[in-house]
């Protein structure tokens, strides 16, 4: 990791103002911002370690806990909303015995809630990794969920 | 090259495209598209055309309108009307490879309509179904026919004429056009772009920013995304002259990073724009130079807010400016004068300046000129992302373009401005979209969303769920911001859970008032509005939930029960399997029933019990243990 790290952020030496564009780079490349990760950013940039943990955490792109495999975002964007997106939050949930924004014991999937994926023509959708499955209902999700796991 | 061999090269590509004898192939790959299968259908064609020999072009295009009907397909080939063919899978494409291609049967049965020159029996023209004729394509003009990937389609399509022009004009004329052109901001609140830039022009300052808002944190619209993806040069060239009207030496664009296909296609278009001389030095010969770069943002509905997208985009919190509240236009990115409009606002400009104001404003209304897009989404027939003139009814849109309720149901209300907006029902379903009207009705304009919702949504529920969004976004600097979205998201959540008490409704309208008052950016003063409208527009609704307990709509899970109707159940046992939480008992052959001791109101019950049967219903308000 500290190798990746630093080859991203080579560039980036006391670039204050791209403090963003660096957690993300960081984040894609770790898949989230650990503890020393975001020490490395304060050094590299020069800012107080705080500034970087205040400016990360308002931001909901920015995780600081790994992620599984796989990431599931269930949309719960208006128009996914009116068509029972909640229910369809529920029912992964259950199905994979977690809530949202967590990740499941054996590291396999990820859980969380998107603003809106851009297919709400086919409400309600989710997204597994970069696959959309749309126009749901709770009784899909668990079968696509554990279709999958089976598979 | 000067302009005029640029524009010569790109017309000899785009004709030999188009007329050189060849049938050509779009298929709609935006983010949509792609979505409902359209690489696999790109693969298919592919595939087919090699394995049959056939000599065809094969073009990814934008997003063409109809999203229900994705992926879209249309096939164009010589002596014959462009045919538009829906919900095209691999196996359809094949096939119509086979059979329009190498033979001559259009295939009427997938077709969504013909358009262009010529008829087709059994097919309709697109441009004469209601769900076509009311809709003016303007910021749309290249989504959908040109490659976004490729400048020269741009070009060909009257692409940086505008800005060609706006270099040999004075930077006042220019304010000057786009004053009279009438066109308003298309973010949501609809200040006039002209005397926006008349402002960016006369702000004091050598270093001035442009900047480009394509944050759509709207939760229901996605059609800057569109705009970018299939057509990003005419954002860019709205930026340059935007730039060079102001005197900008930069412009960023501030794009969601949960958009990483229109990231790509900005990066691709910036870079071609600098090949082909639109961007960096001596632009097209002048003495004006301008560079754009992109900005991730990192998903905060408040960064859409000017102040708090350029403080974003210096690598700070997103929070707005609170005091002193300078314009962008005088104090903006890095404290300098920032002209900032959204993506379609900019994507305006170039036919603006290109055809002039008098053609602009030539569909509208007289102080909501041009066009409108909307993401006409929910439970309508057709979804999709819809251009029409200002001024066209709320009812034109449902029940033309969208073609009335989905599933047979019965219209109850339109949302428009997602968490700044209102829910409309029936009774204004006349009122023209302009600015003014729907600001006038309760809701506003906002930057495209349009949700229709039918007797199976809960307007309480609604308001519940755009207050639960705002909480999460209040960026929390002001009081009555911060814990008055609290506030009104716990009453809501209350009256939803069946804890409402008859005062909450008065107390609802004064928190809005207190809220709207007392907030400083756009988000607060706002963020009422979903809860005002429901309140005025909707209030038996209210009234059943706090004085009946009863979700009439059947939505709020603490109203509702899942019973089994003895008379009806056959004893199949599907819905004790299916339920999740083993709420349902009984065996085969006999009866079953609920535990709503333990029943969590999944629905999945209700979903499995064979349709013959129907045995399950939900119910509202609750049953009582024995009765199920
Ligand atoms: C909370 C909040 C969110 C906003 N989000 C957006 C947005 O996503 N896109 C946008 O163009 N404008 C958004 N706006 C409006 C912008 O502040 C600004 O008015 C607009 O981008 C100016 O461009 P225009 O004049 O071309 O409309 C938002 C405003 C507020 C208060
Ligand atoms: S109104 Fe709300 S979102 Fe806007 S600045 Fe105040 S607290 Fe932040
Ligand atoms: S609604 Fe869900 S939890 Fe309740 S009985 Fe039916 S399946 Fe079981
Ligand atoms: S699925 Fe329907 S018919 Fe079958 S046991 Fe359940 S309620 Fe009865
Ligand atoms: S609201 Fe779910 S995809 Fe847009
Ligand atoms: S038709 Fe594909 S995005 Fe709309």
């Amino acid at each position: 990791m500290e190798e990746r790290l630093q080859t991203v952020l080579a560039p980036y030496k006391g670039k204050r103002d791209m403090l963003i564009p660096i957690l993300q780079q960081v984040q894609a490349a770790l898949g989230y911002l650990p503890d020393d990760a975001m020490a490395e950013i304060a050094r590299t940039t020069g800012l107080p370690e705080s500034r970087v943990y205040a400016v990360a955490s308002f931001y909901a792109q920015f995780r600081f806990t790994p992620r599984g495999k796989h990431t599931i975002m269930v949309c719960r964007g208006t128009a996914c909303h009116v068509r029972g997106a909640e229910k369809i939050l529920e029912e992964t949930e259950r199905t994979l015995g977690i809530v949202e924004g967590e990740t499941t014991k054996d590291l396999e999937y990820t859980l969380e809630t998107v603003a809106c994926i851009g297919c709400c023509a086919l409400a309600p959708c989710i997204m597994i990794d970069e696959d959309v499955e749309a126009k749901l209902t709770p009784k899909m999700v668990s079968e696509i969920i554990t279709g999958r796991n089976t598979a | 090259m000067t302009f005029a061999e640029i524009q010569a090269q790109a017309n000899l590509e785009w004709e030999a495209l188009n007329n050189g004898g060849r049938p050509q192939i779009t298929v709609g790959t935006a983010t949509c598209g792609r979505s409902a299968g359209a690489m696999a259908v790109v693969k298919a064609f592919e595939e087919e055309l090699q394995a049959k020999g056939i000599d065809a072009a094969l073009v990814e295009v934008g997003c063409i309108g109809p999203c229900y009907a994705e992926p879209l397909v249309n096939i164009k080939k010589p002596g014959w009307a462009t045919v538009s063919y829906r919900n095209v899978t691999a196996e359809m494409a094949r096939e119509i490879v086979a059979a329009f291609l190498l033979g001559d049967d259009p295939l009427a049965k997938y077709a969504l309509g013909v358009f262009g020159e010529g008829e087709i029996a059994g097919i309709p023209n697109i441009l004469s179904t209601p769900a076509f004729k009311p809709q003016e394509r303007r910021v749309f003009r290249n989504c959908g026919t040109i490659d976004p990937t490729n400048i020269n389609h741009y070009i060909a399509n009257d692409g940086y004429i505008g800005l060609n022009k706006a270099l040999g004009m004075r930077q006042e004329e220019v304010v000057d056009v786009m004053k009279r052109s009438g066109l308003r901001g298309r973010g949501g609140g609809g200040f006039p772009a002209g005397r926006k830039w008349e402002a960016g022009l006369k702000a004091k300052g050598t270093q001035k920013y442009v900047v480009c808002n394509a944050d759509e944190g709207d939760p229901g619209a996605f059609m800057d995304r569109a705009v970018i993806e299939g057509d990003p040069h005419s954002v860019l060239e709205g930026m340059i002259i935007a730039g060079y009207t102001i005197g900008a030496d930069t412009g960023y664009i501030y794009v969601r990073a949960e958009y990483p296909l229109a990231i790509r296609r900005l990066e691709r278009a910036i870079q071609q724009a600098h090949e082909f001389g639109f961007l960096g030095q001596n632009i097209l010969g002048t003495n004006f130079s301008f560079e754009i770069r992109i900005f991730p943002g990192a998903g905060a509905f408040v960064c859409g807010e000017s102040t708090a997208l350029t403080l974003s985009i210096e690598g700070k919190r997103g929070m707005p400016r609170v005091a002193p509240r300078p314009r962008t236009t005088e104090v903006g990115l890095y404290d300098k004068p920032t002209l900032l409009n959204n993506v379609k606002t900019f994507s305006s400009a170039p036919m603006i300046i290109t055809r002039g104001a008098e053609w602009f404003a030539s569909v509208g209304t007289e102080k909501s000129t041009g066009t409108a897009i909307f993401a006409l989404t929910g439970k309508v027939q057709n979804c999709g992302l819809i251009e029409v003139p200002m001024g066209i009814t709320l009812r034109d849109i449902i029940y033309d373009i969208g073609g009335g309720i989905a599933d047979g149901g019965q219209f109850k209300a339109v949302q428009t401005g997602g968490p700044s907006g209102g829910c409309l029902p029936e009774s204004l379903l006349d009122t023209p979209i302009d600015y003014d009207s729907l600001d006038a009705a309760g809701s506003i304009m906002g930057s495209g969303g349009m949700v229709v919702m039918d007797e199976k949504t809960c307007m309480v529920d609604v308001a519940r769920y755009f207050l639960d969004f705002t909480e999460i976004e209040s960026c929390g600097q002001c009081v009555p911001c911060r814990l008055g979205t609290k506030q009104l998201l716990d009453i809501l959540k209350d009256i939803c859970s069946g804890r409402g008490k008859p005062e909450d409704m008065d107390l609802l309208y004064e928190l809005s008032h207190s809220v709207h008052g007392g907030s400083v950016c756009g988000l607060g003063q706002t963020a009422a509005n979903p809860v005002l409208t429901t309140l005025r527009y909707f209030r038996d609704e209210y009234e059943a939930h706090i004085n009946d307990r009863c979700c009439p709509a059947k939505v709020c899970k603490s109203l509702i029960s899942y019973v089994i109707d003895k008379e009806k159940c056959v004893g199949c046992t599907l819905c004790a399997k299916s339920c999740p939480v083993q709420a349902i008992s009984g065996e085969k052959k006999k009866i079953h029933s609920i535990d709503q001791a333990l029943c969590v109101q999944c629905g999945v019950c209700l979903e499995k019990c064979p349709k013959k049967f129907s045995a399950i219903a939900c119910v509202s308000p609750k049953v009582k243990q024995e009765e199920s």
